[in-house]
């Protein structure tokens, strides 16, 4: 059953027609390992697939939703789970998008391949709104077409040979580009980890900021503040001390500081705001849920020209290869809405719609805390994580969707540090995040 | 790593001053570079001194990267060109260089993106993650466009920003240990994506190859296909057909004894078709023509030559279902995982202009401008042939190859440039059997084609 039949039914934007996610069951194809029927190749699978648990996670909870619509085919379905961005983009921002498509209809505005680093206005744009008086320049700025595609060309940059931290709970892309890459070495059924991968637990013994005195050296540091999905962002103290920790260990940090955006005090936006980050990070940020370009795709990484190898060799040089050999750009018409993005009415409409967020994060917040549940994030971010002590995650993933009809997703899918937790986003048009908020009130009492 | 023996002269003596060069933004019209000249050489690159006194992280290189020779091929040509204008500010400098299209993209298609934009800014039109393999109608209208009666499907095809980028999303699910064949020449990527995942071995000076990659050498003497008698087995083969850039479209035949080929060896072709539409129709245009093909060919694709998204950014990769690993694992659902992981989708604008394409309307505007490039290409071939050379490709794809025999394509690419103010590429730039030959994309404005006809006349005559 397609999601377009059901969209008078979900809570979610018309517009969208949401597919099945296809499901590669054994079942799916008649060539299975033990009764093949057709040709196999005699090429080999790559191993470092093979040592991926299941799907990605977010695909996953796709499915769960997809099952549970076919359940229950007449339950209005609240989607807070995928951190999917519901509302509708600033006129300003997409007027632009459109002048520039239809440009490219003409002899004067036609443009074909674009730099692969990214149109330099928008760069330049980009320096000036994110990294005023941080030193960061236009030609340290990588446009591309968003974080996650971000992450794993720096991993294609990094190989196979270093070794990699993250935090736990963390978004998923980093443990999974790391055993794709071969970094990871093999999953451990008992703890819930990759044998290579450091995890810095971050909970609630830690206030979410690792102990970087127990914490072994690794080669990386991937680092998301504010973090998805705990929601909490680090202190000036902290990032300081994120920052010595590396240059004692010769590490480099990969900063995602893709939700920037929803800080809300006085917490830093950027890894370069603390004196000597240059010289031992990487910043990866998105326009996703700051000017909901989910759908449009835009991002961009800052990769410091005084970032060198332990040979001298500048990681800048060979990022940028990646992204000559391996890309071709961010779409020139994304590019376009970029930079209306951060001109002075763009940014302020899209402030606008960034408070809507934090809204409804309130919302959420303190439907949870009146319900006598610890609640953590909501406050610098778009999610909150809600500890439910001495359960399961996923149990409550279920219990929640079963009987509420809302989408969150299970923390343990983060990683063994969010077992117990559950991460609820606040993507949403503010009478769903409300009826949510009745129904969990409901559930919970 | 160390400079690379090859050079004369380093581009510059320490890090900064080197990396405050605009080299990076390698297609922007007005670069600043130092007007150094370059000797007779490979593409230039020059890795900095090390800042004795800088702090340096204690990470180590990834050797697969140092193993790469010099930039990207293509950014090399767009830095030749910066410093050629730099010398020479007033010259008309024509580009056939870099395979971009000139030509306006039909209003059928940018109105529907301008639609799908501004839909965008609205409750009801507003969508945010699309599915990372891209949206079902565009699928569909993929599947039915190019592959009706093929057995390849909708849920088959994976939407992306271009096939450039599919290249080594591909690379990725296939991993480190893996052996791979090239055409001998060929597009670059194939070769650097196989570089920088650790497949390849070291660059061999003496014959300018990587080691560990087989090389299928495309002559003028085999008609550019590939004796497969005498290659190696591999675990993938990359074939391009139309082919860039000698131009040569493999036969219905030549097709068939390369997938008896492939399926003989147990191995998997990676078939770029990206300029399938500039084929005839009587030459296959799709690799799944040719039965058994779904079960060890993988075919990528992209809207860049058709439509003119070089900068809009949207193609595809069909991985057909019965396409499997030695243990029998599906090579679609790795694919799948890795779009899942590694990718978020192609740019839904993008994609309604994708949609448009394939319209009814849409199809006729492509043909229309393929037609039009493919009339730059007969004029390009007849001013070659007119001088005396002996000149390949053209007919199905808009790359021209000329030969100069005896000459090294570095030394006739400067020369074309020095005197005709006419940016080519290499042919040694696409493998060391590109040598003595030059390729000169069809892309352009009709006057900027006929101008540079002109003065390749000149020079020739």
């Amino acid at each position: 059953m397609l999601y377009s039949q059901l969209s008078s039914r979900i809570c979610v934007p018309s517009a969208v027609s949401l597919q099945p996610r296809t499901t590669w069951t054994s079942s799916n194809f008649s060539n299975e390992k033990s009764g093949m029927t057709g040709h196999c190749t005699s090429v080999p699978r790559n191993a470092n697939m093979e040592k991926l648990r299941s799907g990605y996670l977010f695909p996953e909870i796709s499915r769960h939703e997809l099952e549970h619509n076919q359940k229950c085919p007449h339950a209005r379905l609240i989607r807070l789970g995928i951190g999917d961005t519901t509302e509708p983009i600033p006129d300003i921002i997409t007027s632009a998008m459109a002048e520039h498509a239809h440009a490219l209809s003409t002899v004067q505005g036609y443009r074909g391949y674009g730099a692969e680093q990214g149109n330099m206005a928008l760069r330049r744009a980009i320096a000036e709104t994110f990294y005023r008086d941080l030193g960061v320049k236009e030609n340290e700025i990588f446009v591309s077409d968003g974080a996650q595609c971000d992450i794993s060309r720096l991993q294609m940059l990094l190989g196979s040979n270093v070794s990699v931290a993250v935090q736990d709970p963390s978004y998923p892309a980093y443990i999974d580009s790391s055993v794709i890459v071969g970094q990871a070495g093999k999953f451990q059924e008992e703890t819930g980890k990759y044998e290579n991968i450091v995890y810095m637990k971050c909970g609630p013994e830690n206030n979410f900021f690792p102990d970087l005195s127990s914490t072994s050296r690794t080669d990386i540091i991937f680092f998301c503040s504010p973090n998805n999905p705990t929601g909490y962002a680090a202190s000036r103290q902290q990032l300081k001390q994120l920052v010595e920790f590396a240059k004692a260990n010769g590490s480099i940090i990969i900063f995602d500081s893709a939700y920037s955006t929803y800080i809300s005090d006085e917490s830093p936006r950027s890894i370069f705001e603390i004196p000597g980050a240059k010289e031992v990070a990487i910043e990866v940020s998105s326009f996703s849920k700051f000017a909901g370009f989910t759908g449009v795709r835009l991002g961009w990484t800052v990769v410091p020209e005084d970032l060198m190898y332990a040979n001298g060799f500048p990681v800048m040089k060979d990022y940028d290869r990646i992204v000559c050999t391996c890309f071709n750009g961010a779409s020139s018409v994304a590019q376009a809405g970029g930079l209306a993005c951060l001109s002075e009415e763009g940014y302020r409409a899209l402030s606008g719609v960034v408070d809507y967020y934090r809204g409804n994060a309130e919302i959420i917040v303190d439907t949870f805390s009146s319900l006598g549940l610890k609640v953590n994030g909501g406050r610098n971010a778009p999610y909150v994580w809600v500890r439910f002590p001495g359960y399961s995650s996923w149990d409550i993933f279920r219990e929640i969707l079963d009987k509420t009809h809302i989408v969150t997703v299970p923390g343990r899918g983060f990683g063994p540090g969010g077992e117990e937790y559950i991460r609820v986003s606040a993507f949403g048009h503010r009478e769903c995040i409300l009826e949510a908020s009745r129904r969990l009130k409901n559930l919970y009492k | 790593m160390s400079l690379t023996p090859h050079l004369s002269t380093p581009i510059s003596s320490s890090s900064s001053a080197f990396l405050a060069y605009s080299n990076f933004n390698s297609r922007t019209k007005n670069v600043s570079l130092p007007a150094k000249r370059f000797g007779i050489c490979k593409c230039v690159t020059a890795a900095p001194q090390e800042a004795q006194t800088a702090y340096k992280t204690t990470v180590s290189r990834n050797a697969n990267m140092a193993k790469l020779q010099a930039g990207y091929l293509f950014p090399e040509i767009s830095r030749r060109r910066a410093a050629h204008l730099l010398k020479y500010p007033d010259a008309q400098v024509i580009s056939l260089g870099i395979g971009d299209t000139t030509e306006p993209i039909p209003e059928v298609i940018t109105s529907a993106m301008e639609k799908r934009s501004r839909a965008l800014s609205t409750l009801e039109g507003y969508s945010g993650y699309g599915a990372e393999q891209g949206e079902k109608v565009l699928r569909a209208a993929i599947a039915s466009t190019f592959y009706r009666d093929l057995g390849i499907e909708e849920d088959d095809i994976f939407v992306s920003d271009g096939a450039k980028c599919d290249l080594s999303r591909l690379q990725v699910v296939f991993g480190a240990n893996v052996t791979i064949a090239v055409q001998d020449p060929s597009y670059p990527v194939y070769v650097d994506s196989s570089v920088i995942m650790g497949q390849t071995g070291l660059f061999q000076k003496d014959d300018q190859k990587f080691e560990g990659i087989e090389y299928m050498k495309c002559t003028p003497e085999n008609g550019f296909f590939p004796d497969l008698s005498s290659v190696s087995r591999t675990d993938i083969i990359f074939f391009c057909s139309p082919n860039n850039p000698t131009g040569a479209a493999a036969t219905r035949e030549q097709l068939t004894q390369l997938v008896k080929f492939a399926k003989d060896n147990g191995s998997i072709i990676v078939y770029d078709s990206a300029y399938a539409m500039y084929a005839s129709e009587d030459l296959p245009h799709s690799i799944f023509e040719i039965p058994g093909a779904k079960e060890v060919a993988i075919e990528t694709s992209s809207f860049s030559k058709y439509a003119g998204f070089t900068g809009v950014r949207l193609g595809w990769t069909a991985v057909p279902k019965q396409l499997l690993f030695s243990d029998g694992s599906p090579v679609a659902k790795d694919f799948n995982r890795i779009v899942c992981t590694c990718f978020n989708g192609a740019s839904n604008i993008a994609q309604a202009g994708g949609l448009a394409c394939l319209s009814p309307e849409g199809l006729k505007a492509m043909h229309e401008v393929i037609g039009f490039y493919k009339e730059n290409t007969d004029i390009i071939v007849e001013t070659f042939n007119s001088l005396g050379f002996n000149v390949y490709g053209g007919k199905n794809a808009p790359y021209v190859w000329v030969h100069f025999p005896g000459r090294s394509s570095w030394d006739v690419f400067s020369e074309i440039l020095e005197k005709t103010h006419v940016v080519t590429t290499p042919g040694s730039g696409f493998g060391p059997a590109g040598e003595g030959f030059i390729r000169v994309s069809a892309f352009g404005h009709r006057s900027n084609v006929l101008e540079a006809c002109k003065r390749f006349k000149q020079l020739y005559k």
